[in-house]
């Protein structure tokens, strides 16, 4: 089957198309761009790219796996709408994937696995893995408050911030997206929910202040 | 070759999620088919105003399920839609993204043409759907919780340009203000609006922002306004006094409503036209149509108003702006399009 692979939780903007047989999901054509500030511009013209490189029609595809966070609020919406429409416009089904699975799926590791990528505000979003399953996460925590006790790598865009050792990949891939949702495809997708993980920010109005009392008056 | 057309319209600028459909004919005019709309007013409600982030995320939740209401509404399908149009700008930029992201992949999807619009534009041209096609001149006045400005509308998809506009708040936002002062709910327009019907609009000289002699002549203020309530309402208690809540909002009222309409008529004289379109969210307001109804008559001014649920954010007016922009033969925008907070208002159709 073909399946079209789409993620906007960290500041790659990925796209591909992705063949899934009995020998596992195999990458048809893809485009990755780093940067945080254009998801909503990039996603779509890559997206065609990539169909045109495969020669094939977006309608082509049997199913759209798309990364549901945890990511930052506005470029991870932009993926999870464009999968929705996308869906809905061609009568196929949509479904979400924790970013941070499609991570692990792709990282060369035994033993557990620590993923974490930038949740800003100098937090991360991480999540813990044993092979592939998921045993802790996700979550948005400081660096140093995450336990890393029992990891014995750690992957994603913040590898960096953990005395561990890195592996690869930094970014979800559409193979390690389409990986983390073998098991789902074909069965009747999850509702698509964003991993958001925060709150919104929005502060209570207070007591209204005096207008007499202010300026001395 | 210019059989009937449908045209989608996409609008999330704001905390409602708006799709709407309509069909341009070969004649130019266009024809309402559908406009569903989710609103996540009453989320913001204890805000007290729109929370960015609570709209973005109740557009992606809504977005797909407001598309198949406005479908069903019209009894068409996605793939009997000719073009797609969507609010570029201005707006809320994480919300206007939502939509934005979205009418892209509809528009790949479908194979169709998108058109990135003005969302003021939209709330002129969405009168087309209720009282025909526009003259090749006429004024509108949009007034709402974003917006307050004097437009001048030399043909819907070719020339708005602006004629006057706040220089701090909106009106419905002195109205959400009020409100608040007033311990009304948000929003404040309807609350206030019945209030006011109580009450006397000459019981307190309310200030006229901006209409000195050598103000600018289309230019609103409401932010002193409604400093002036705040400040006779704590004098009103600090005395002791009960305060005469219908007499606040009925003086207010008049306040807003006499400011815009006078300025409103003003520009239509001195501009030399002879129709003006008043729309947005406080459109509804019984006492500025009732005013705007009177000053018009006296100017000799047709007045148009579209019914309020036209009035208010929805994708209807962005399928009629988009479907007089197919008929006037714009390009298309690129696929590559931003979502623009501060889209100008010149900017008809983002290229
Ligand atoms: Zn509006």
């Amino acid at each position: 089957m073909l399946v079209i692979a789409l993620d906007t939780s960290t500041p790659a903007v990925t796209a591909g198309l992705v063949a899934l047989d009995d020998g596992g999901p195999r990458s048809l054509a893809e485009r990755v761009t780093i940067n945080p500030r254009a998801h909503g511009e990039l996603l779509m013209p890559q997206l065609l790219d990539v169909m045109t490189e495969a020669g094939h029609q977006l309608a082509d595809a049997d199913a759209i796996v798309v990364g549901s966070g945890p990511g930052p609020f506005t470029g991870l919406r932009v993926g999870m709408v464009t999968a929705a429409a996308l869906g809905q416009a061609c009568g196929r089904p949509v479904h979400p994937v924790c970013s941070l699975d499609a991570i692990a799926a792709q990282a060369d590791v035994t033993g557990q696995l620590l993923v974490a990528t930038d949740a800003r505000r100098k937090e991360a979003y991480w999540a813990a893995y044993s092979g592939r399953t998921r045993i802790d996460g996700p979550h948005v925590q400081r660096p140093a408050d995450v336990p890393t006790g029992d990891c014995t790598a750690v992957a994603g865009e913040l590898a960096d911030a953990f005395d561990l050792p890195v592996v690869e990949p930094r970014y979800p891939t559409p193979v390690g997206l389409v990986a983390a949702a073998e098991a789902v495809l074909g069965t009747e997708p999850a509702p698509l929910v964003p991993l958001y993980l925060r709150r919104p920010d929005a502060e209570l109005p207070s007591k209204r202040k005096s207008v007499l009392t202010r300026g001395g008056k | 070759m210019t059989a009937d057309r449908v045209v989608l319209g996409i609008e999330s600028s704001c905390d409602e999620t708006g799709v709407g459909l309509v069909r341009l004919a070969a004649d130019g005019s266009v024809e309402l088919l559908a406009d569903a709309v989710a609103s996540s007013v009453d989320e913001h409600a204890r805000f007290g105003g729109v929370v960015p982030e609570i709209a973005s995320r109740a557009h992606l939740a809504a977005m797909a399920p407001t598309m198949r209401r406005a479908l069903d509404e019209s009894g068409l399908e996605l793939s009997d839609v000719d073009a797609i149009a969507v609010t570029a700008g201005p707006g809320l930029a994480g919300a206007l993204m939502v939509g934005v992201a979205a009418a892209k992949a509809y528009a790949s999807a479908l194979g169709v043409p998108l058109y990135g619009v003005n969302h003021l534009g939209g709330h002129v041209a969405v009168d087309t759907l209720e009282h025909g096609p526009l003259p090749e001149r006429c004024l509108a006045l949009l007034v709402s919780g974003g917006h307050s400005q004097l437009l001048l509308v030399e043909g819907i998809a070719d020339k708005i340009t602006e004629v006057g506009t706040t220089i701090d708040d909106a009106a419905g936002e002195a109205y959400d203000k009020v409100a608040r002062i007033l311990d009304l709910p948000y929003p404040g327009g309807p609350p206030i609006d019945k209030q006011a019907k109580l009450g006397n609009p000459k019981a307190i000289a309310f200030p006229r922002g901006l209409t000195g002699p050598r103000d600018p002549k289309y230019d609103f203020s409401f932010s002193g306004l409604k400093t002036a309530v705040a400040r006779w309402v704590e004098t009103e208690q600090r005395e002791g006094r009960e305060i005469p809540v219908p007499d606040v909002c009925a003086s207010f009222q008049e306040a807003v409503a006499d400011v815009l309409t006078a300025k409103a008529v003003r520009a239509a004289r001195d501009l030399d036209v002879d129709t003006l379109v008043i729309s947005g969210g406080v459109a509804a307001n019984s006492r500025l149509s009732e005013l705007a109804a009177q000053r018009c008559a006296e100017a000799g001014i047709e007045l148009r108003v579209p019914r309020p649920r036209l009035c208010t954010d929805n994708g209807a007016m962005i399928a009629a702006l988009g479907a007089h922009v197919l008929a006037s033969g714009a390009k298309p925008s690129p696929l590559d399009m931003p979502a623009n907070p501060g889209l100008p208002v010149s900017t008809i159709v983002v290229q």
